[in-house]
């Protein structure tokens, strides 16, 4: 089994084959960031462009990183730096970096389907690097593989996902690998950011201490503090009150769950800083496993572009 | 082109539910009116013949819903390209809405319209004009002096009127003129900045809903006014399986309300917004499967009076863009009557149900001398081919816009021939 398509939009759709393959192509990568030179000529002479129109430090770092152990030349262009601001459409901005020849592009776009238009315009692959509340898939690949690293498997595990379910990226990509790889979710959070219609996706839970019952995986979200103000919480006071993780809530997952965030986190409003930085947190080994999974989707996607075009030449 | 002389429309079926007439008949048509309706072969006459065999012959179809964006927004459509798009897809008469730029709520617009629409000399345009002044919902627009230069009805289609009181003076004040105020059900707050029906599709692409509440809402809220005010409420794009409730409840009291569905609302679903297609971007949103079995089956009642596009032309630079970005609306008039005759084959709606919504009733509605075949009328008849098969190209379309969902899809039915005042204005010469 091998990954064919042309582009990583998102996990939907994905088989488990497809995402097993990912991670195990992912997982033969982590070695390279724990040598002393940490650089392999893999895709030198190739150009990644990072394309942000929303502000990232945290997977924008993550993907340099990555490009650069692949000896990858990567360029990095914000939207505040970008003619963006200057009125330029995303179709004429996607033209004009097609244009400048890139052999991958990564893109975080605060509206959902964007990386799917670009991919519509650019002759190379498009990495999505989240776009709006759709989709993060990276992001999900990196928490499954700290997953399974961690607990050895993924299949029937029981995961729950807490906080801001409704505007989540994360969410999307990770409920559709997890349930594709054979674990249960739970969602959980207050009714006004977990609509019913969700459902669908997992088991839905209002109290935070019943839906983390025995579960093996715990998965915090960020909440974005602008919520407050367009009323899906009171305040951020009476939203941590509710679904902070604290040591006393966790007690009640499975004595050896362990603990995602995204990142970055807001301490005391999600999580509390005894479970962020106790036994129980796996969240630098998901900083950690971040570059693996980037560098090993840079080398499937530029990798397949360059037999693509060297196939072009030889017809 | 065949100036207002005689034309006799032999061999065809006649659907003429005004006068209780279905079946095989001959149609003379003389300086503009129609002359005789009679038995096969009783119509001795010096005229032009059209051979209508195979085909239906029906009252023009009138489109009481669409934006022809003159004046202000030439570069989506103009009234000349609007009504060359209305005759190409059947329709002897369009009403248009008021949010060109300027507005049309002042006579003046009103009779640059209708200007505009005598020049182009293809489709009879009824203007709406708008509810309020600039349809910035606040005060009323000066309708005795824009019903004096034609217009129809009111609205402030686009603009949901948020402010109950003047949705009510409103209400009160048309009825000196008789003409119906039309609405646009959707409560702004509630609608908020979603860009497509609230359900599982939404969520699943990420993607702000609008719920079927907000419709729902204002909708009853214009009832309950309506009972208390009387007059006479014309519900725009009907989607909601809700709003029908309500609408059915309504009509069941008594109450002088009237309703259109749009052929989208009908032929499609929010699945068509997968892969973030900005053509199936509209206002309301495409709904879901349980919405549309419920509008169809409450135009095969009755209780649906009308089919109608709202027609809306966007240049592609509008929605050649991220979803979120993309302008509300779609192109209608060359789809409408395909996608109704789907119906007819697939969902049981009587060839007579879809006359009266397509001509009777939106003639009734907005009181247009239209919508029937009657000795005397004007000769606005619309000829049908149900079987003609064809794929929508959308470069081909006559709107100046082409934003459609149905590119490429096989239809079944079309305008044979689009005669007003007893002009054949479609097909033109060299085409079709």
């Amino acid at each position: 089994m091998t990954f064919t398509s042309s582009h990583l939009l998102g996990l939907e759709g994905l088989s488990r084959a497809e995402l097993e393959y990912l991670l195990d192509s992912a997982e033969s990568f982590r070695e390279i960031s724990d040598r002393e030179i940490k650089k392999v000529p893999t895709l030198r002479g190739k150009t990644v462009v990072a394309l942000f129109f929303e502000a990232s430090t945290r997977t924008r770092t993550s993907f340099e990183i990555a490009a650069k152990r692949l000896s990858a030349d990567f360029v990095s262009i914000s939207a505040e730096s970008s003619s963006v601001t200057k009125g330029e459409t995303l179709l004429d901005t996607a033209r004009n970096i097609a244009a400048m020849q890139p052999d991958c592009l990564v893109v975080r776009h605060p509206r959902a389907g964007a990386p799917h238009f670009l991919a519509r315009y650019v002759p190379c692959p498009v990495i999505n690097a989240g776009d709006g509340a759709h989709e993060h898939p990276t992001q999900a690949l990196l928490d499954l593989l700290t997953i399974r690293n961690k607990r050895g498997r993924i299949a029937g595990l029981e995961v729950a996902i807490v906080g801001d379910i409704l505007h989540s990226r994360v969410t999307r990509s990770n409920v559709h690998a997890l349930r594709t790889m054979g674990a249960r979710v739970r969602l959980i959070g207050p009714p006004t950011l977990l609509p019913p219609a969700m459902a669908a996706w997992g088991d839905v839970y209002y109290d935070l201490k019943s839906g983390l019952r025995g579960v093996d995986v715990v998965m915090m979200l960020r909440l974005q503090r602008e919520r407050q103000g367009a009323n899906f919480m009171p305040s951020l006071d009476e939203y941590s009150r509710y679904y902070c993780l604290t040591r006393e809530a966790l007690a009640s997952a499975s004595p050896d769950a362990i603990v995602l965030h995204p990142g970055p986190i807001n301490r005391g409003i999600e999580i509390s800083s005894e479970v962020a930085d106790g036994h129980a947190s796996v969240i630098l080994d998901q900083v950690f496993n971040g570059v693996a999974v980037r560098m090993s989707i840079l080398y499937l996607l530029s990798g397949r572009h360059r037999a693509v075009a060297e196939e072009r030449r030889v017809g | 082109m065949s100036q207002a002389g005689a034309l006799l429309i032999t061999g065809g079926t006649v659907i003429d539910p005004v006068n209780d007439r279905t079946g095989p008949f001959d149609v003379l048509v003389r300086d503009g009116r129609i002359v005789a309706v009679e038995a096969p072969g009783r119509i001795e006459a010096a005229a032009d013949r059209v051979d209508a065999a195979g085909c239906w012959v029906t009252p023009g179809l009138i489109d009481m819903h669409v934006h022809l964006r003159e004046p202000g927004y030439e570069y989506k459509e103009t009234v000349a390209t609007g009504t060359l798009s209305a005759v190409a897809g059947g329709f002897t008469a369009v009403a248009c809405m008021a949010n060109t730029k300027p507005v049309n709520d002042s006579a003046a617009v009103t009779e640059f319209i209708l200007d505009r629409a005598r020049i182009a000399g293809l489709a009879r345009v009824h203007p709406i004009g708008a509810l309020s002044v600039n349809l910035a919902g606040r005060e009323l627009a000066e309708i005795g002096e824009m019903f004096e230069a034609g217009i129809v009805a009111i609205s402030d289609d686009g603009m949901p009127v948020a402010d109950g009181s003047l949705m009510r003076r409103a209400l009160e004040y048309a009825q000196i003129f008789d003409i119906p105020v039309i609405v646009h059900e959707e409560d702004p707050q509630l609608a908020g900045d979603g860009v497509m029906h609230e359900g599982g599709t939404c969520h699943h692409l990420g993607l702000r809903g609008m719920p079927a509440a907000a419709e729902e809402a204002m909708l009853a809220r214009d009832l309950a006014l309506l009972q208390q005010t009387g007059g006479r409420l014309h519900v725009a794009h009907i989607s909601t399986a809700g709003s029908i409730r309500l609408l059915r409840e309504a009509k069941l009291r008594g109450l002088m309300v009237t309703a259109e569905v749009t052929p989208h609302h009908f032929a499609l679903t929010d699945d068509a917004v997968r892969d973030y297609d900005t053509n199936a971007k509209m206002k309301p949103p495409l709904r879901q499967q349980s919405d549309v079995d419920v509008v169809i089956e409450a135009l095969r009642d009755g209780i649906i009076d009308a089919i109608a596009t709202d027609h809306a032309p966007h240049h592609r630079d509008e929605k050649d863009v991220e979803f979120d970005a993309a302008a509300f609306g779609i192109v209608g008039l060359e789809t409408s009557l395909p996608l109704a005759l789907k119906l007819v084959r697939e969902a049981d709606l009587d060839p007579v149900t879809l006359v009266r919504a397509m001509s009777v009733n939106p003639a009734r509605i907005l009181g247009l001398e239209a919508g029937s075949l009657a000795v005397g009328m004007p000769a606005d008849i619309t000829v049908i081919d149900p079987n003609h098969a064809w794929t929508v190209d959308l470069e081909g379309l006559r709107s100046k816009s082409k934003n459609s969902p149905f590119g490429g899809w096989p239809m079944v039915g079309a305008a044979r021939m689009t005669i007003v005042g007893g002009r054949i204005l479609w097909p033109r010469e060299g085409e079709k």
